[in-house]
């Protein structure tokens, strides 16, 4: 739709249009601000944890183990971006661990967009509970990570 | 002929004061819409443009999605 809006206005006269292709949905999903009556739900966006610890691939798993700080997982994320390619459980690491994270990691974890709302997501929890969410943009960058808890009391529904 | 961009440079041109305008029907502008965005739907592009848009500033045209 957008592509010939941008065409019919440039044939009204206007000298310089643009057309942004990602639109309305690239920008919610990578949680940026918008306004109308769906965006006074809560969403995975305000309920994400952002400091969540994170590492990358070629890390000594006794280094990481001891940087978790209470948390029962770690995200793995790129090198040079923080895209999420990966999450390790604290329960698989040890202080004594000699291996890489790449030996330990689970590849490809499910990830939920910023705009997801609460409810939605309780819903989703109800049929497929999971112990966390961990939450990123469209092109998987690490917002964070959202509790269960957090998420049914945020829907208005008890969970589990 | 309009000039395809991505979110980054969305931000760069608004910055730098550009018009945003959503062209979805009402019902969807209601639901969400970017903070900061006109309204003109595509099916009234013709009437309202030159009411609602400065012809002398750029302008950013955005649906619901790629498709």
């Amino acid at each position: 739709m957008s592509p010939r809006a941008a065409w019919r206005l440039e044939s009204l006269g206007f000298a310089e249009v643009y057309d942004y292709v990602g639109s309305k949905m690239e920008w919610i999903g990578d949680g940026l601000p918008f306004e109308g009556t769906l965006s006074h739900q809560p969403r995975l966006s305000s309920l994400a944890d952002a400091t969540v610890p994170t590492c990358t691939l070629d890390e000594p798993v006794s280094a990481v183990c001891a940087r978790l700080d209470g948390w029962e997982l770690a995200l793995v994320t790129a090198p040079s971006e923080p895209v999420v390619v990966g999450l390790v459980r604290a329960e698989a690491l040890g202080l004594e661990d000699s291996r890489t994270i790449a030996e330990v990691m689970q590849e490809g974890p499910s990830t939920y967009r910023p705009h997801v709302s609460a409810e939605e997501m309780s819903a989703n929890l109800e049929r497929s509970p999971a112990p966390w969410v961990v939450v990123t943009t469209l092109a998987g960058r690490l917002v964070g990570v959202a509790r269960p808890e957090a998420i049914h009391a945020a829907a208005g529904t008890g969970g589990g | 002929m309009p000039t395809e961009i991505d979110r980054h440079e969305v931000q760069r041109l608004v910055g730098a004061g550009a018009q945003l305008v959503d062209v979805m029907p009402r019902a969807e502008w209601d639901e969400s819409h970017i903070v900061g965005a006109v309204h003109v739907p595509l099916t009234k592009l013709a009437d309202l443009a030159s009411e609602r848009l400065d012809k002398g500033r750029s302008v950013i045209v955005y649906c619901y999605d790629s498709l």
